[in-house]
Parts: structure tokens; sequence; C-alpha cells
């Protein structure tokens, strides 16, 4: 199986070529409401997590609401 | 009390409150009840593995909007980006815009602010930026179409009250949008003065989240900021240098003739 490795929050993780933003999300838990995914800076809306493929060395950033302000 | 209206909402309460400093959830669920708050803020920061939203869960429970803000940015790019991000994990136009010059003073950075207030606007934000106590700004930050401007009383999580008076009654004089005071609340006096200087609402956390006892706390802070409007609306005495009796001069006879 063809590797590649993306920056997940500035973690490296190593997923199969051609992984998508939906199944990253999903392999690492992440709950389908309230976070935002950005991949290489540019918001991800949750309605293309399906289509959106990510590229060798792809930076995805995961928010979410937490106390403050 | 009439409602307070921002960005087409109308909101019950004229406090608004942050989640920041709260010791446990209990807590905070505790004292924003006693708040009566409709409006909270809330932080945008990076998921931790199978951490989950807890505390937009307990809003929602609550039946309180979340207020996402930008705090942590220092540059315009990085606010509007926070923004956008906070837009899409809550689904909401609302933001409140901090955008500061550096840690030690958590100023607002008046340039880099205007900035990102004019690039949210035209990206359809409801934004209400967090601004220093200066009215230039505030007017221009008006002019760019905020839906409100949020005046700072002293830095953030500094208690020392309202600095600068005059400055806030001068911005809350001439805003063409509502004035919410923010930041540096320590006790419930200067939160009924912020109202009785104009303002249309006050936005505080440490005051009630650091109090000793934040619930008990909260509920004073709603009282005052319901008799600071309350006085506001009243209209308040002229000062006077000299002494004015309210009781008659000469006992048996009308101190007024």
């Amino acid at each position: 199986m063809e590797v590649m490795d993306v920056w997940l929050n500035d973690d490296r993780r190593e997923v199969p070529a051609g992984t998508t933003v939906a199944v990253l999300m999903s392999e690492h838990g992440v709950p389908e409401r309230g976070v935002a995914v950005a991949v290489d800076g540019a918001v991800v809306p949750r309605a293309s997590w399906a289509t959106v493929r990510l590229v060798d060395g792809t930076r995805v950033e995961v928010l979410t609401a937490v106390q403050g302000g | 009390m009439e409602p307070l209206e921002i960005g087409g909402r109308k909101l019950g309460s004229r406090l608004i409150m942050g989640t920041g400093g709260a010791a446990n959830p209990a807590v905070l669920e505790r004292a924003l009840v006693a708040s009566g708050t409709e409006l909270t803020t809330v932080a945008m920061r990076r998921l931790d593995a199978g951490g989950a939203p807890a505390v937009l869960a307990l809003l929602e429970r609550l039946g309180i909007e979340a207020l996402p803000n930008t705090a942590g940015c220092r540059t315009a790019a990085e606010a509007v980006h926070t923004a956008r991000m906070a837009r899409e994990a809550l689904g909401t136009d609302l933001v409140k815009l901090e955008v500061v010059f550096d840690e030690r003073t958590l100023l607002p950075d008046p340039v880099e602010l205007l900035d990102a207030a004019e690039q949210l606007v035209d990206d359809g934000f409801t934004v209400l930026p967090y601004t220093n106590d200066d009215p230039v700004l505030a007017a221009k930050l008006a002019d760019a179409g905020c839906a409100a401007v949020m005046p700072l009383g002293a830095p953030i999580g500094t208690g020392l009250g309202i600095r600068n008076p005059h400055n806030i009654e001068m911005i809350t004089a001439s805003s063409p949008v509502p004035v919410v005071l923010d930041a540096g609340i320590g006790t419930a006096s200067e939160a009924a003065q912020a109202m009785e200087l104009g303002c249309a609402a006050v936005l505080l956390a440490t005051a009630v989240t650091r109090a000793s006892d934040p619930e008990a706390m909260a509920h004073a802070m709603r009282l005052a900021v319901e008799a600071g409007h309350a006085a506001r609306g009243a209209g308040r005495i002229p000062r006077r240098f000299w002494a004015q009796a309210s009781s008659p001069v000469i006992p048996g006879q009308d101190g007024q003739e």
C-alpha cells in the first residue's frame, strides 16, 4: 500500500495515499459537530470532507471550541 | 428592561459572559445560570486526541448562544482565519474579534484590528471587536460595519475597573452601534458604572470565574448591570459643589421658600 505523510495539528501521521479529510477525521476520532478543519490554511466545509483528498505533506488543522474569553 | 439588539439578535440580558478561568464545568454552569446571560464567549483551540467540545454542549443545554472569539491572534490574517474556523465549527456568523499586540498587556493592536474587522464584515460576519478605550478607533470600527464596539475598561484580567470613564462616555455619546464594556471589570459597582456611562451591555469573565464564589458574583453582576441600566435611563442629578438641603432648613418652615 502506498503511503504518505500528512501533518495533523503539527503531528506527523502516515496515511494511505489518497486519504480524504473524512477518513483522517474518522480514524482520529474527531467528532462530527463543533469542530472545523483547515487544509493548508483553507477552511474545508464539513460537506466537502469526503471529497477533499490529502497529498504528501499536507498540513491539516482541527480546531474546536474551549472555555475562554 | 428592553432587549439588547446586536447584529439582528435580541438579547434579554445585557450581561455577556466569558467562560475562561472557571475552576470546573459545574462551577461554570452555576455561574452562567446565576448571571442570566444569553450570550457567552468561547475560544478556539486545537482539538486534542479524543477531546470533545464540552463547553458547547454545556451552552446548548443552558440555551445560551456561543460567541466565539479570536483570542491569541496577533495579526489580522490569524484572526480572520480563526473567525472562519469558528463559523464552520459553531455555525454562527458572530465573532468577538480580538487581535492583541503582546502577551504582557493583551491590549488590542488597532491597526491589525481594523484590518481584520473590514475583512470579516466583507465576508458576512457579525463583528464585535474588542477595542481600546479610544473614541476615534471605535468610530472607525463602527464605520467599517461592526455590529457593536467593545472598548476595554482596563486590560484583560486585571480587575482594575474603568480606568478612563470619560473616554467610555465619549464613545457611548457618539457611537451609532451598541457599546459593550469588555474587560477590566473587577466587581459589581464597576459593571453598574459601565451601564451608567451609557454602555448597552457588559462583557466579563474573570471577575466572576475567579471570584471566591463565582455563582454569587455572577448574581451580583446581573443585578449591577440591571441597576446601572435603570439608573442611566432614570437620569442622574447634576453634580453640585455645595450642599443643597433636602429637608426644610428651619424646623417648621418649607426649605423651598
